[in-house]
């Protein structure tokens, strides 16, 4: 009887520690959410969509430019990432048996854990000091964060279609190439979609190396070879600002920022979800 | 008779394990040969072997000669995947592609090969179920996933795919051992049917099925080939004591 009591209350003071270290890792995560929320959605108004940037003492304005140019970024970044990291998944699943490939397997966990920064400074060096600040160095430095991402995501992908549908494909004449571009990937598009969209949510978010390649910039875009603004930068540089106009501006890209990272993850997530295994 | 397959002093191997063991063997068109033998003897390599699927696995190798139709596949001028559009093969676990349509299942091999004309494929993808027997059972629901049939139509299903292609032979390797007694029939009733066309090499575990469906018999133990014939010769009067033990499942 004494021996079930005290199972109980063990049971229960484990539990109560478990509840309580949920709670204390999701504090952080809601007072920010909290915090965002109420002070950005104050900030929010039409102007804010449709206006630029404003100067020094000017009231109002918005970050409209920074909007466009953090789509336009993120869109150049995908451009030259996501063809690259689908590629070499591809490579890392379908000859996953080469020596080469383990050696690209490691390069890409490395590449992976270099800080945000340092591949910032490698896209200043080899871009930047070239053409200049401008979106394109900046969608270099993001573009090397999304290869090993993508590479990851597709070659764990790929790696859940059975061989069984290969071999089926293979034994009707069909190319070893033409097996791999049609039919396995596209049984896999659903999570390779997924990964795609998990890296973009994860450099929209990057200032670091936005900041040593492009720099922060007022205006629209006006061309590849000139800076654009951008929301993440936004925030670093508005937040830090003594203007109390764009103080206020700082949280309102803030919001929009964290609203367009969790749209795109929870679009991910339920693509994942809907699309668990591989089939369609 | 016609010799479709003249197979000489063929050897497989995975890796270091040496698999098959000189193989030598003629098959004739337009017959049904079964394979048999107990598991592990190399039943499934050899069938793999005569459409160069073999060496699709990392580490395996193969020697000797598979001449078909009067030239080695294993030549280097011979196209893998030549082979395999005239040798079409059938597997032991119905794998018809998940994501598509019945329709497009079996029309996947002619469009990737370039065929775009919509009225071919309907023509050869009609055909080709009415020769698998499943033309009946699906014809209002081609649309539908080809994964949402029963294993029986699935695995019929993955006939009609690989006749679709228009193969001279097909492989099939133990096509009905996942299947319940009634598909596995139907199965058996279509490789008689399907043998007055195309030359069928079938592997089977299980004896009963060589006596039924075949007209030669072969049969392996690790990785040699102790006898083959006529089936009724083999049945009634193996020449191999081996064989003899193993139809009348002594062991197995």
């Amino acid at each position: 009887m004494d021996y079930h009591r005290f199972r109980f209350v063990k049971d229960y003071f484990m539990r109560i520690l478990i509840y309580l270290a949920l709670i204390s890792a999701l504090i952080p995560l809601f007072s920010i959410l909290y915090e965002v929320f109420v002070r950005g959605a104050s900030t929010i108004n039409m102007d804010f969509f449709i206006k630029p940037t404003p100067t020094v003492g000017e009231v109002g304005g918005g970050v409209a430019n920074a909007i466009q140019g953090t789509l336009i970024t993120i869109g150049l970044a995908s451009l030259m990432g996501v063809p690259i990291g689908l590629m070499s998944g591809i490579f890392l699943s379908e000859y996953s048996e080469s020596k080469l490939s383990m050696a690209i397997r490691f390069l890409h966990d490395v590449l992976n854990g270099i800080p945000s920064i340092v591949i910032g400074v490698f896209a200043y060096t080899l871009i930047t000091r070239s053409i200049g600040f401008s979106v394109t160095a900046a969608a270099f430095a993001l573009a090397v964060i999304m290869i090993p991402i993508v590479t990851r995501t597709t070659e764990e992908a790929l790696k859940l279609v059975p061989m069984s549908i290969r071999e089926a494909a293979i034994a009707l004449g069909i190319p070893r190439w033409k097996v791999t571009m049609t039919i396995v990937l596209s049984s896999a598009k659903k999570t390779i979609v997924t990964g795609i969209m998990l890296s973009i949510a994860r450099i929209a978010g990057e200032s670091a190396p936005v900041l040593v390649t492009m720099g922060f910039w007022r205006w629209w875009f006006s061309g590849l070879n000139r800076p654009v603004a951008n929301l993440a930068l936004n925030v670093f540089i508005f937040a830090m600002s003594p203007f109390k106009n764009w103080v206020t501006l700082a949280w309102g890209s803030a919001l929009i920022l964290i609203l367009m990272i969790l749209i795109i993850s929870v679009a991910a997530r339920t693509l994942l979800i809907k699309g668990w295994h591989y089939g369609g | 008779m016609v010799v479709k397959f003249d197979i000489q002093n063929l050897n497989a191997w995975f890796g270091s394990k040496h698999v098959l063991k000189n193989i030598n063997m003629k098959i004739e068109e337009n017959t049904v040969t079964a394979i048999m033998g107990p598991s592990g003897c190399g039943k499934t390599t050899f069938l793999r072997c005569l459409n160069r699927m073999h060496e699709l696995t990392p580490g395996a190798r193969v020697s000797g000669k598979v001449i078909f139709n009067g030239v080695d596949i294993y030549d280097k001028s011979v196209d893998p995947v030549m082979v395999r559009r005239k040798i079409g093969m059938v597997f032991q676990k119905p794998n018809p592609f998940p994501m598509m349509s019945i329709y497009d299942n079996v029309a996947i091999g002619l469009k990737l090969s370039g065929v775009r004309d919509k009225s071919v494929l309907d023509a050869a993808v009609k055909r080709s179920l009415e020769l698998a027997n499943l033309w009946d059972e699906v014809k209002d629901e081609l649309h539908k996933s080809g994964a949402s049939l029963s294993g029986g139509q699935q695995q019929r299903l993955c006939i009609a795919r690989a006749l679709a292609v228009e193969p001279e032979v097909l492989l099939m390797d133990e096509p009905c051992s996942a299947l319940d007694p009634i598909s596995t029939a139907k199965i058996e009733e279509l490789i008689r049917k399907l043998a007055e066309d195309y030359t069928i090499i079938i592997v089977t575990h299980n004896v009963q099925q060589a006596a039924r469906v075949s007209d030669f018999t072969a049969f392996l133990y690790f990785g040699e080939l102790i006898e083959y014939g006529p089936t009724r010769q083999v049945f009634e009067n193996p020449q191999n004591e081996l064989t003899e033990r193993y139809i009348t499942g002594k062991f197995g």
